[in-house]
């Protein structure tokens, strides 16, 4: 399963608010550092799998099933979608 | 610069760029008294609104109008909107856009495409746009679709176009839409001059709500669905939006800076000009900004309420167009003392004959 961020949403920061943003069609969402770290991983090439080693690498007992339950969520805000 | 309601920096920034528009629509929700090309602003003034509202923390541009593609800057705006780093957003009836014009658009950073559709068919949307639209429509989609835009197709559901929802919904489909959204008539400048030709029968809002949910379901993770629904035959109001004086603001095409859209209705309140003060001073100090933030504004049944948080007490432009009190309760709530104007309204027998959005002579 590849997660990919869907067509009409940007990743930006934001200075005002010196934050991480998601713009997407219908507004702005401001996302935690858990998923911000895991949406700057979604290139439409990386697996779930790979994601998830790659976020083992950096920090402590991450699961797969806690990333694809984040994605999921993410998904269900059309943020991204799986492939 | 005082804060005196502790309001937080906005989110988003609908450009009101011109009133004029080649559709009539009798739900239009731009006021009555439409402003002509003589009132517009220039685009040094649309630009430096653009870079004091992203300084204060705009990060969203709704390019609306009227028709936005009727001014020549367009491009020149959405370039410059991108260049700042904020996102910009076109709401289009479809009218006027060439594949040029959009590859104009494109280049210059557009992220998103808002396209309104009046009906399924031609015939009965060509007779609500009061022009021919339609076959616009199809043209419009395709291009767009061609850009890898992502598309978002509006309806505005009303009593002439309720029954052909299903088919709706399958005209969405066949233009590619990415994200359907389907909106009952909120009852504002034309729409309300409209009302009573407008509103949906109960019978065709009650046979609304299976073809809404089968289609949720039949075209999850394909086309999302927004259903805005009719708030009059409702027990509870919908909300001020995320709260007035929240997230967003309106700039008219005068720029006249507005806490909604619909705010110009509110006769009581102090609206001030961006050509005369700046976005920031208007956000934070304005009285017409501060008139409904937090609730010390409200009456005691709101105020009192559990669900003040959730809805605000209604919309304060509906509290003012149908009690002539902007601070009174949404009269839609059934908790309003004046929810009889409002069963009194679904009660009336319903006329015809649109009264279609026209220059004011």
């Amino acid at each position: 399963m590849t997660p990919r961020i869907r067509r009409g949403v940007r990743l930006s920061h934001d200075a005002v608010r010196n934050t991480p943003v998601i713009l997407h069609p219908e507004g702005v969402l401001i996302p935690n550092a858990t998923a911000s770290a895991v949406l700057a991983l979604c290139d439409g090439e990386r697996s779930l799998t790979e994601i998830t080693d790659l976020l083992n690498a950096r920090y402590a007992d991450v699961r797969p099933e806690q990333i694809r339950d984040l994605l999921d969520r993410l998904a269900d805000k059309q943020v991204v979608e799986w492939t | 610069m005082t804060n005196p309601k502790n309001a937080v920096p906005p989110l988003s920034l609908t450009a009101e760029l011109t009133h004029r528009c080649p559709l009539h629509c009798p739900y239009c929700s731009n006021p009555l008294e439409l402003l002509g090309r003589d009132s517009e602003l220039d685009t040094a003034a649309w630009r430096d609104i653009l870079t004091q509202a992203h300084e204060i923390g705009v990060l969203q541009i709704h390019f609306s109008g009227g028709e936005p593609l009727g001014r020549r800057d367009l491009a020149e705006l959405i370039e410059h909107t991108a260049g700042l780093g904020a996102y910009a957003n076109l709401v289009t009836s479809g009218l006027g856009l060439t594949e040029s014009r959009l590859q104009s658009l494109v280049d210059a950073g557009l992220n998103h495409v808002q396209l309104s559709v009046q009906a399924a068919d031609a015939a009965t949307a060509d007779r609500i746009a009061g022009t021919r639209a339609h076959h616009h429509k199809l043209i419009a989609a395709d291009l767009i679709r061609r850009t890898g835009l992502p598309l978002s197709v509006n309806v505005v559901l009303h009593r002439e176009n309720h029954d052909q929802l299903a088919a709706i919904i399958a005209f969405a489909e066949e233009l590619g839409a990415d994200r359907l959204e389907l909106a009952n008539t909120q009852y504002y400048g034309w729409a309300l001059q409209n009302r009573s030709q407008l509103m949906p029968t109960a019978e065709q809002l009650a046979a609304a709500e299976p073809i809404v949910q089968d289609a949720l379901l039949r075209l999850k993770g394909k086309m999302q669905i927004v259903y805005v629904i009719a708030d009059y035959p409702e027990k509870y109001p919908k909300p001020c939006t995320y709260g007035w004086g929240a997230r967003q603001i309106t700039v008219a095409p005068d720029g006249t800076v507005l806490p909604c859209p619909a705010a110009s209705a509110i006769r009581t309140l102090q609206l001030e000009n961006v050509r005369e003060r700046s976005l920031a001073e208007i956000w934070y100090e304005s009285s017409s900004f501060n008139a409904y933030r937090g609730d010390d504004w409200m009456s005691d049944t709101c105020r009192t309420c559990d669900r003040r948080e959730l809805d605000f007490g209604g919309c304060r432009c509906q509290a003012f167009l149908l009690t002539g009190d902007a601070a009174a309760t949404d009269p839609v709530c059934h908790k309003s003392p004046d929810r009889g104007v409002v069963d009194l309204i679904l009660a009336e027998p319903r006329r015809t004959g649109f009264v279609m959005r026209s220059p004011s002579r």
